[in-house]
């Protein structure tokens, strides 16, 4: 797959500002826009994520986006999928820039959320599994986190501490980044004396909901070279893949999994198939990396991403991440950036904000949470229904 | 005063009697399973298709995973007033080769619990309101 090229890129400081989500997406854009030396006139074609929980400027956010920047004509796309939006919204304008339809584009996502728990949109909805997840068991996101943190326990030995260090480790490197929420380094015993929300795990493990936006601008690799940057950041691998028939672990929303009567269980998960096609495309596998932003919906995940990224064998993730591999200065950083421990998640925002850290990373501009010599970064998450979305940055 | 209807919180999903038990859907062809029976046709993509039968899942699997959740979740749920933590179990069915959800009976203690304990399927209430009391299914360890 050809690369294309990252001219900037831009955030909005996550938090819980309680102010529209547009307002952060334009100042991330504009930001994006400064970072890229670019005059918004140029931006020939803008990709929005989407957010649901912001009526409908939400539904058509590359409009709304485009509209608060003030509209030139030219082209657009909105794209919703869940956590995946952003990504999403990547691969359509790579799509676009490689198919030779613009040479330019600006990929924007912002939300603002409601406190407390995700919900489930309003209303009788007993057609969409979403909403009888709560209604029929009071299964909520962190139930489903809580019930792989418990597995790996049971499977690999893995022990609450080794989730609370996980925390611990993103707290720190947090603490270095000014877009982070929660800019404090906790300790084992403060993460330990936090209230259990869904057992093994407790409240200062898991992902809050968060406002926030994130934007980048990319271009062909020829646009940036006229544009005067002669070695550009690339994206060199986009995965937007399903699952494949039948998914064995029960993902959000679900309340039952596929059968494997019919077919066997299949070689792997959802998750491990995520990464294989944005390495695929890359040429990079997971020996390549320099660091990797994951999808740390809970300390106890994190460890789950290790081994869905080939970053170590199941069962040793607990082993890389005592043995400090994964802290900074360690052989491949995970989440550098404090993750979604440090951030909290802003849906639409979040996989865009994970390019934005690995572009300042690979460009060497992170100050004191700097990856020294990063070349080559991954970051991945995944959308509720079955959006993988995983990208490959390298320089 | 008369005692309040029982009704399952959801039509069709599972029976009451003479055992309770979810009801899923067969494929004649690949021979895979569905649950909750919310698909027309066989989903797995290599299935060049079949009859679909209504079938009883199995009333007993092993616990796969469980939780127990110590805040009020948002509604739809209705939670009790104070609130009570509840666990949620997620179970294997041996002969379906697939996990389910479903909350554990309110009065068996979370420490009894470990992935691989034996459960079996039974009825408990979920909520009620004036009109009627809200049936739901539930995992419980088998009696030893």
């Amino acid at each position: 797959m050809d690369e294309i090229a990252v001219l900037g890129v831009g955030m909005h400081p996550w938090g819980k500002w309680g102010r529209n989500f547009v307002d952060y997406g334009v100042k991330a854009a504009r930001d994006a826009l400064q970072d890229a030396e670019l005059d918004w006139n140029e931006v020939q074609f803008v990709s929005g994520a989407n957010t649901v929980r912001c009526g409908y400027p939400g539904y058509v956010s590359g409009s709304t986006f485009a509209h608060a920047l003030g509209f030139t004509g030219a082209q657009v796309a909105s794209s919703y999928s869940a956590c995946a939006s952003g990504t999403t919204a990547l691969a359509t304008a790579r799509a676009q820039i490689l198919s030779g339809s613009c040479e330019v584009a600006l990929v924007v996502g912002a939300d603002t959320t409601p406190k407390g728990f995700l919900a489930p949109n309003q209303g009788e909805r007993w057609d969409d599994p979403d909403w009888l997840r709560f209604k029929l068991m009071g299964v909520t996101n962190p139930t489903y986190f809580a019930l792989y943190a418990r597995r790996r326990m049971e499977l690999y030995g893995a022990t609450a501490r080794d989730f609370a260090k996980v925390k611990v480790k993103n707290s720190q490197a947090g603490v270095n980044n000014p877009n982070a929420r929660y800019r404090k380094a906790f300790t084992l015993e403060e993460i330990e004396a936090s209230p259990v929300v869904a057992s093994p795990l407790r409240l200062l493990e898991i992902c809050a909901t968060s406002d926030g936006g994130a934007a980048v601008v990319v271009s062909s690799v020829d646009y940036a070279r006229r544009h005067g940057i002669a070695n550009p950041v690339k994206i060199a691998g986009i995965s937007t893949v399903l699952p494949r028939y039948p998914e064995q672990i029960i993902e959000m929303p679900y309340l039952a999994t596929d059968s494997a009567a019919g077919t066997g269980w299949p070689d792997g998960g959802f998750r491990d198939t995520i990464p294989k096609r944005a390495y695929a495309e890359s040429g990079l596998g997971p020996e390549d990396l320099d660091m990797a932003e994951v999808y740390d919906l809970s300390s106890a995940f994190e460890l789950d991403w290790y081994e869905h990224l080939g970053l170590c064998k199941p069962g040793d993730a607990e082993k890389l991440l005592n043995d400090g591999e994964t802290s900074l200065g360690g052989r491949v950083p995970v989440n550098a950036s404090g993750g979604l421990g440090a951030f909290g998640e802003a849906v639409p925002a979040q996989a865009l904000s994970q390019i934005c850290e690995l572009t300042w990373q690979l460009r060497g501009q992170s100050g004191p949470r700097q990856v020294q010599g990063a070349r080559a970064g991954l970051c991945i998450n995944y959308g509720l229904f079955g959006h993988g979305s995983c990208v490959i940055l390298q320089r | 005063m008369a005692e309040k209807p029982k009704v399952p919180v959801i039509e069709g999903w599972f029976t009451l009697e003479p055992q309770p038990s979810l009801i899923g859907l067969r494929c004649g062809g690949c021979g895979s399973y569905f649950f909750p029976k919310t698909q027309a046709s066989c989903i797995n993509p290599t299935c060049g298709g079949g009859e679909f039968e209504e079938v009883e899942l199995s009333r007993t699997g092993r616990i796969w995973s469980y939780t127990q959740n110590c805040y009020s979740p948002p509604a739809p749920y209705v939670s009790p007033d104070p609130f009570v933590p509840y666990t949620v179990a997620a179970v294997e069915l041996e002969r379906e080769k697939m996990v389910v959800l479903g909350q554990v009976s309110p009065d068996v203690d979370v420490e009894a619990l470990e992935v691989g304990t034996e459960v079996e399927l039974t009825i408990g209430t979920l909520y009620e309101d004036e009109q009627s009391e809200y049936l739901m299914w539930n995992w419980r360890p088998v009696a030893a």
